[in-house]
């Protein structure tokens, strides 16, 4: 499809099924995306009460390989990547040399000297690029296979068992029930190999299964046979959004940026300084300056939502912008998340947030907003 | 999607139902649709003056948030209470229970047949 300014959008494998389905699209990134099935609120709660199956292909994913596959990652992004077990995952950052934000990923080990890189469809090329640049003086061997990858995520609290109902899925030695979190099994569906990590966007157990595009549709129905009787639904990107945001999950060009280092947005978990040099390492080290802004969570009473990109105040003094923000379907008010003067940081604080034009009270909260019940 | 033919619509996604010099104002399915799940609706006073053209109220979805343009220059004469307590009604029967305001209309405004707003949308 052609829009009206001549630029190409992209569907994925699956996009004649989404449109049987009567989904309506959304352009992300260059791609038409379905943004809902039904309703976004019923594909919210239906991912917190039993699954949801997400299309998520549009994503980017490099393969990385080669005897040095562990140093170059180490010194490509910012955790430490080298040390990881095989079938292990990890989330990292992609900085730039001021300790900003190209992208944020999450990366498997596959291999003795193989790795797995996903990154945000929005990012394909810088990362690509900051990627390839970065291998120069490495004996690796980085592929670009996104075109060829289909991404599905299976996710909630009966993504587990739909899984294991699934007809055609091989998994070899290890039971699914040994897949922990942020682990990955290979797999095979109807003999095609498929990539089965134990990760997810939304707060739930789930899964997240890179299968080649050519067996995507087959890999959907599927699952959607094996989880449609137990509540599986097909659910967009407009659910994945407030599910994110509910679990407190960062997402690119929202709270992180090139501008923004990993530290202001509570992220130096992602940052591993113990592992010797890495592109960024000095900037992190050095640090954002004492008054940089940092991320927080926010509540409101009522209904309305401080959304993207409205101010927010302490009196009259501006103290800070929200980045993402929805009426929460899971807990019924308004929730947040916003980069303030960290003066005005602390848990508790009140502050004010022009809804247009409307002032309306807030509650600077702790995050995760909402956290699963583990079993 | 099958539109009422007994109603006037706007450019702006709005519908009127026109009874004497008074009208009943809602969205159109197609743009409650557009929006998601409404979530909330911000409605004028009854009693405002209100002028063609400007924005009176505000349906917000999770998503997003859509303003109510104001059909015609009069003034409000109800809201419903309905829509404000379950702003789902807003996608589940927008040409009905989904109704937002009823108001006088100084001028007869132009709107588009149910013909004219299908073409507009595509639909």
């Amino acid at each position: 499809m052609v829009d009206s300014l001549g630029i190409t959008s992209r569907q994925t494998p699956l996009h004649s099924l989404h449109e049987a389905l009567g989904a309506s699209f959304t352009d992300f990134a260059g791609w038409q995306m379905p943004v809902r099935y039904t309703s976004d609120l019923a594909e919210h709660h239906a991912v917190r009460a039993t699954a949801g199956l997400f299309d998520v292909s549009h994503m980017a994913e490099f393969e990385v390989s080669g005897p040095q596959v562990g140093a170059f990652l180490d010194f490509a992004v910012s955790s430490w990547l080298s040390p990881i077990d095989l079938g292990q995952a990890k989330y990292a950052l992609l900085l730039n040399e001021d300790g900003g934000v190209i992208d944020d990923l999450i990366v498997y080990r596959t291999g003795p000297f193989q790795y797995f890189v996903v990154a945000n469809a929005g990012n394909r090329e810088p990362a690509w690029a900051a990627l390839k640049q970065r291998s120069i003086d490495f004996d690796v061997e980085l592929h670009d296979v996104s075109d060829q990858t289909a991404l599905l995520a299976l996710q909630g609290p009966k993504a587990y068992e739909t899984l294991m109902r699934v007809f055609g899925l091989e998994v070899g030695k290890t039971p699914l029930a040994d897949l922990t979190y942020y682990r990955a099994i290979p797999a095979r569906f109807e003999g095609e190999p498929v990539l089965i990590g134990r990760t997810g966007y939304t707060g739930e157990d789930g899964f997240e299964l890179f299968i080649d595009v050519s067996h995507a549709v087959p890999l959907w129905q599927a699952l959607m046979n094996a989880g449609g009787p137990i509540g599986l639904v097909p659910a967009g990107l407009a659910c994945r959004d407030t599910l994110r945001l509910e679990a407190g999950m960062p997402l690119y060009g929202h709270e992180l940026n090139a501008t923004t280092l990993p530290v202001q947005a509570a992220l130096s978990r992602a940052v591993s300084l113990v592992k010797g040099n890495f592109v960024g390492r000095d900037a992190v080290v050095e640090g954002p300056g004492f008054a940089a802004p940092v991320l927080v969570g926010l509540i409101g009473d009522g209904r309305r939502a401080p959304r993207a990109d409205y101010r927010i105040f302490s009196g009259d003094v501006p103290v800070g912008v929200v980045t993402s923000g929805a009426l929460s379907p899971t807990l019924g008010y308004p929730i947040a998340m916003a980069f303030v003067d960290p003066d005005y940081a602390e848990s508790g604080s009140g502050l004010e947030v022009d809804v247009r034009g409307t002032r309306l009270p807030v509650v600077v909260a702790d995050l995760p907003f909402y956290q699963r019940k583990k079993n | 999607m099958s539109l009422p033919n007994d109603l006037g619509y706007t450019a702006e996604h709005e519908w009127l139902r026109m009874d004497g010099d008074e009208a009943t104002v809602g969205i159109t399915a197609y743009a409650a649709e557009k929006l998601g799940d409404v979530v909330y609706v911000d409605l004028p006073k009854v009693g405002q003056k209100v002028t063609a053209g400007s924005v009176v109220g505000e349906i917000e979805s999770t998503k997003s948030v859509g303003e109510l343009f104001a059909p015609a220059t009069g003034t409000v004469t109800a809201t419903n209470d309905s829509v404000v307590a379950s702003p789902e009604l807003v996608n589940h029967d927008a040409f009905g229970q989904g109704w937002l305001i009823k108001m006088t209309i100084d001028d007869a405004p132009t709107l588009l047949t149910a013909d004219e707003y299908a073409a507009l949308t595509g639909e």
